[in-house]
């Protein structure tokens, strides 16, 4: 519903630029995220979430009160926080005996639970331990994922889709080249895992591409998958589509060859090739002389038929 | 001092020999895939960094893939923002990964009671001026709102009470009721505006927690959504048993031995409109439906000419079929109203 449609309308300009930015339009803004610590937080995941807050910084909400919710078994407080606060991407941490170091990724559409994978850590690195300079903050991070397994198995492909959706950052139409800070790689290996992040240096190499020299930096994580709540594949598919509106008009009668050439086509009436107007080549002229021998060879073939 | 400069110099040169040719080329069994504009490199290479030594060998995975994909940001058309001078920028494509909308798509919203009779009537909205000359003042004032142009109405400190009015009437209280009535009706017709938005398969996506009226409803309409409208599924042990098909108007079919008071009276009543001599179609009525259809599809025609020309501008060849088409579309239309009235007529 448009700000304008609602039941009570807003009575200040600021309530109804408030309400348009929270309403659903084509292009949409950069996903927020929520990030919540369950009732039995402990340390490792208290700081998983701050250090995911750090890299997330300004499109993400760190909630420092303890919620005690069970995701996986009622998702409406989630929702309500997600409503509340306009995030579409949660982060919930929690800590028990029988799933120790568990955090919880998940995204909403329309305010509802879309996907939810649960995600043990086994081994925490954070940003503090590794003593060495950090890129600043909200930079847009290069995204790499490595292993067959994340094309392969449904699961890690939503896993994949998830992170890609969580830390990818605002969508910009250019970028400097030299801001290219931070990569976040994903291994998949032996059913865990690797999450590692490194600082780009760029170094000068014999040619216009830099040597690449990494060098670690942020929250290393190494990941157990756990219990999944996957979107109903009708849902997804609703969640996916976009709008007709954004997509690029194809330009008529321009076809592009494999080898990179364009055809263009044209349409033309029918025309008479004998009234062409082509270039005028003196030398082609039909002579009177050549015209006369030309009539008399053209009209005797015709005679010699007819006699035939 | 020369000397040790030149032997500085010859120092340097032969550390810069020493020093390994750093290469940027990386050797992969599969290509990578990459999605510029998402900063997203997929490698489908099994990774072989197991063992005692993951930590080096998942760095230098990194560090391959990392290249692989500098590589190709580096491949980008690049300009300098900003002048000659500033950054080396990048042009970015657009995203090619799907990844799913945080809201869904915006729906549009139906038009009001106003916006259907100016589309029926060809009325389009007229841009006005922010600013109105004020005699009285003679300066420039707002159309409305705080110093208007025309005097706040509210501030009068006389109003004539007009020819036929009761001469014992308040006529300040009369404006202000007045005022207070068309408060209440624009207000009226907002909310009935959004009340008649409601299409009818609007909230029937599956998003998780619906009411139980919505499922119901929902339910209902998956079940009509076979190819035979329903009329083989079958029901839950304790559902309800299916209302008796209503039909549309035309396969409305009455019981044979069903009321017989309403036959003979639908029979009498058959006879009745046979014998009297008033012709069964309302000529005038007819006739202005008629009109009225006609008129809105002029109304029509001429927003869509009028939208395109203000969109070719000078180009006409479009233009000169643009009637053409409109009167064979108008005739046609003619045609097919006029063949229901005969058909009311038998």
């Amino acid at each position: 519903m448009e700000a304008l449609d609602r039941v009570v309308k807003p009575k200040t300009k600021r309530a109804k630029r408030f309400l348009e930015k929270r309403e659903p339009k084509l292009t949409e803004n950069t996903k927020n995220a929520i990030l919540i610590k369950g009732g039995n937080a402990n340390l490792t995941v208290t700081e998983t979430l701050k250090d995911i807050y750090a890299l997330k910084k300004p499109f993400a909400v760190l909630y420092k009160k303890k919620n005690i919710t069970r995701p996986f078994e009622d998702q409406t407080s989630l929702e309500f926080f997600s409503k509340k606060s306009d995030c579409s991407l949660f982060l919930f941490g929690s800590h028990n005996k029988k799933r120790p170091n568990n955090l919880i990724i998940g995204r909403m559409f329309d305010y509802h639970v879309l996907d939810m994978i649960e995600l043990g850590i086994e081994k925490f690195v954070s940003l503090k331990d590794i003593k060495n300079s950090k890129c600043p903050e909200g930079t847009k991070p290069m995204l790499i994922f490595a292993g067959d397994t994340f094309d392969l198995n449904e699961e890690y492909r939503r896993l994949k889709s998830l992170l890609i959706d969580f830390f990818r950052g605002p969508t910009v139409p250019t970028i400097r080249l030299a801001g290219l800070e931070y990569v976040l790689h994903f291994t998949a290996m032996d059913g865990k895992i690797y999450m590692r992040s490194y600082k780009v240096l760029l170094k000068k190499s014999g040619c216009k591409i830099p040597r690449i020299e990494l060098e670690e930096m942020g929250p290393s994580l190494d990941l157990v998958m756990r219990r999944t709540h996957l979107a109903s594949e009708d849902l997804y598919k609703l969640s996916l589509k976009q709008p007709k509106a954004l997509k690029p008009k194809k330009k008529k009668n321009i076809s592009h060859d494999v080898f990179g050439t364009s055809y263009g086509r044209i349409h033309m009436q029918k025309q008479d090739l004998s009234k062409l107007q082509t270039r005028k080549m003196k030398g082609l002229k039909k002579r009177p002389a050549a015209k006369m021998t030309e009539e008399d060879e053209g009209i005797s073939p015709k005679k010699s038929k007819s006699v035939l | 001092m020369a000397a040790l400069c030149v032997e500085e110099l010859l120092a340097r040169a032969e550390q810069r020999e020493a020093e390994p040719h750093r290469s940027v080329a990386v050797q992969k069994e599969l290509e990578l895939e990459f999605d510029l504009g998402n900063l997203l490199a997929l490698d489908r290479n099994p990774p072989r960094a197991a063992g005692a030594q993951r930590e080096s060998r998942l760095r230098s995975l990194a560090r391959d893939n990392t290249q692989l994909l500098v590589a190709q940001l580096w491949g980008l058309p690049a300009g300098r923002a900003e002048g000659a001078t500033g950054p080396l920028v990048a042009q970015l494509p657009e995203p090619f990964y799907r990844l799913p909308r945080e809201k869904p798509l915006p729906r549009p919203r139906p038009p009001t009671r106003w916006e259907q009779f100016a589309r029926l009537k060809g009325i389009r909205r007229r841009k006005r001026t922010s600013l109105v000359w004020d005699e009285a003042a003679k300066q420039w004032r707002r159309r409305w709102g705080y110093a208007r142009a025309g005097g706040d109405p509210a501030r009068d400190w006389l109003i004539e009470v007009p020819a036929g009015a009761d001469p014992n009437e308040d006529q300040f209280a009369k404006r202000l009721r007045d005022k207070r009535e068309k408060v209440a009706r624009n207000e009226f017709n907002r909310l009935r505006n959004i009340a008649r938005g409601a299409l009818p398969g609007r909230g029937l996506h599956p998003t998780g927690h619906q009411s139980r009226a919505e499922l119901g409803r929902a339910t209902q309409v998956a079940r009509v959504s076979t190819a035979s409208l329903g009329r083989f599924q079958p029901r839950l042990p304790k559902e309800p048993a299916a209302p008796p098909p209503r039909g549309g108007k035309k396969r409305r079919f009455e019981p044979l031995l069903g009321d017989l008071a309403a036959e003979r009276s639908r029979q009498l009543e058959l006879l009745r409109g046979l014998g009297s001599k008033k012709p069964p179609l309302d000529l005038t009525r007819a006739v202005n439906k008629q009109l009225r259809e006609e008129d809105a599809q002029a109304a029509a025609g001429k927003g869509k000419k009028r939208g395109q020309r203000g969109k070719r501008g000078r180009q006409r060849p479009g233009g000169g079929k643009g009637p053409a088409g409109g009167k064979g579309k108008k005739g046609g239309a003619r045609r097919q109203q006029q063949r229901p009235a005969g058909r009311k007529r038998s």
